[in-house]
């Protein structure tokens, strides 16, 4: 690297003795690289405790594209669609990043910065994107019950389902099939949904995999029970999408990426900040363009995972 | 080695880029369509779809890593000191909690 000029080519046993670079890259770029080893250690810890729970709790819990499905401006369900978007928001913000360091190595400031400009747009997209994702989430779309079952399973999220054992939302089972999926905006109490759920053909299935069925005058009885509520939205103690820990891992892995990402647009805004006053231009090298890219791309990185765990397997 | 790197113009960038792209979006067509053959799960443990998104996911880290972070330039000990650990790791610690969580609803 450029920054390595003033010291001798050091000889082949002196290597590690101090005064030179061993590994090729400066002390702030190697430091930048060990963090964000922890980081990946980290959100792998998350991810993996994620599996395990998902994997305790199959029959409950829900399948990612009965919950995420919204895209803006269109009706009806859009499975995966949005975070398809956010995804290629991220990855495209990457690469405005790495344009950014290209543009570094020829010390041209006025290209960093407008890449960087760009990246910083980007990643402040994607924090708008999840801010209306997690809107969604919180506010519930369909709407489900729990009810608590006398024998070992205890209470449970379930969602109500037609005679063919498809999902029907709460609004569906209320006022019939054809006011489509708009049940957010009313609220439900208990005794509409169980006026409703006892006189038709209805019955309730659990939001796991394998669609486990509770059948119809089991339901009613669970339904009856005064310890079972009306489910609409999501908060940290319960969600409408099923079993309570996907609600928590939910909001704990994306908003700890989102997080992430928030610091990574502030980093990204000082060190731009910086390239328009000049500072790396009288310095001479961009390399601090290079470590806030690293941390940039790593955050892209965990995004490309967590899109897998989350929404797709 | 950065001066190296910058003569190669950007044309990497953009078919890395073109990578990630059409590999997020057979993805997400997989994801929607979940194809009836591929859903069998050899061995009982997950489907063949699930493995196939896992090795897409893999392939789209390896591009992140080497082309935009930059580590396919960088010294033989550098590249080491940051994969091993990682590859040690964590497919360790998914091992631990794959089997080991087996006995967490045992009792």
């Amino acid at each position: 690297m450029a920054t390595t000029t003033s010291v001798e080519m050091p000889q082949e046993e002196k290597i590690w003795g101090g005064g030179n670079q061993p590994m090729g890259a400066s002390y702030g770029k190697l430091m930048m690289w060990f963090f964000l080893i922890s980081d990946a250690l980290t959100f792998s810890g998350f991810l993996t405790a994620y599996g395990l729970m998902r994997f305790q709790y199959e029959s409950t819990w829900p399948v990612a594209e009965n919950v995420f499905t919204h895209f803006p401006g269109l009706e009806g369900d859009q499975p995966l669609l949005y975070v398809a978007l956010m995804t290629f928001i991220l990855i495209m913000s990457s690469v405005t990043m790495v344009l950014a360091v290209h543009e570094g190595h020829h010390n041209r400031k006025i290209r960093v910065g407008l890449w960087m400009l760009a990246t910083i747009v980007g990643g402040a997209i994607f924090l708008g994107s999840q801010a209306w994702e997690w809107y969604h989430f919180i506010i519930g779309d369909n709407g489900g019950v729990e009810v608590v079952f006398t024998d070992d399973r205890g209470a449970q999220t379930l969602r109500p389902a037609n005679a063919d054992g498809e999902f029907i939302s709460l609004s569906e089972l209320v006022h019939g099939p054809s006011d489509g999926g708009h049940g957010h905006h009313e609220h439900f109490t208990k005794d509409q949904v169980v006026e409703a759920f006892a006189a038709g053909d209805y019955q309730l299935r659990f939001p796991g995999k394998e669609g486990i069925m509770v059948g119809h005058d089991e339901s009613v009885t669970l339904l009856s029970d005064e310890r079972a509520m009306v489910v609409q939205g999501a908060n940290m103690t319960r969600n409408e999408y099923g079993h309570k820990q996907f609600g928590n891992f939910f909001f704990f892995i994306t908003g700890f990426h989102g997080f992430h990402v928030f610091s990574g647009v502030v980093l990204n805004f000082i060190i731009f900040y910086n390239v328009m006053l000049g500072t790396y231009q009288r310095r001479g090298h961009y390399e601090m363009v290079e470590k806030v890219g690293l941390y940039w791309h790593f955050v892209d990185l965990v995004w490309v995972f967590v899109f897998t765990f989350f929404y797709l397997v | 080695m950065a001066e190296n790197h910058a003569q190669g113009g950007t044309r990497k960038i953009w078919i890395v880029f073109f990578v990630l792209l059409v590999v997020t979006a057979v993805e997400v067509i997989l994801g929607i369509v979940k194809p009836e053959f591929l859903m069998s799960a050899p061995g009982g443990f997950t489907s063949w779809l699930n493995y196939i998104f896992i090795i897409l996911t893999l392939f789209k880290a390896y591009f992140i890593v080497e082309t935009f972070m930059h580590l396919e330039g960088e010294r033989k000990s550098l590249r080491l000191a940051i994969y091993l650990p990682v590859l040690i790791l964590i497919p360790y610690l998914t091992f631990i909690l794959l089997t080991e969580g087996g006995y967490m609803m045992a009792g």
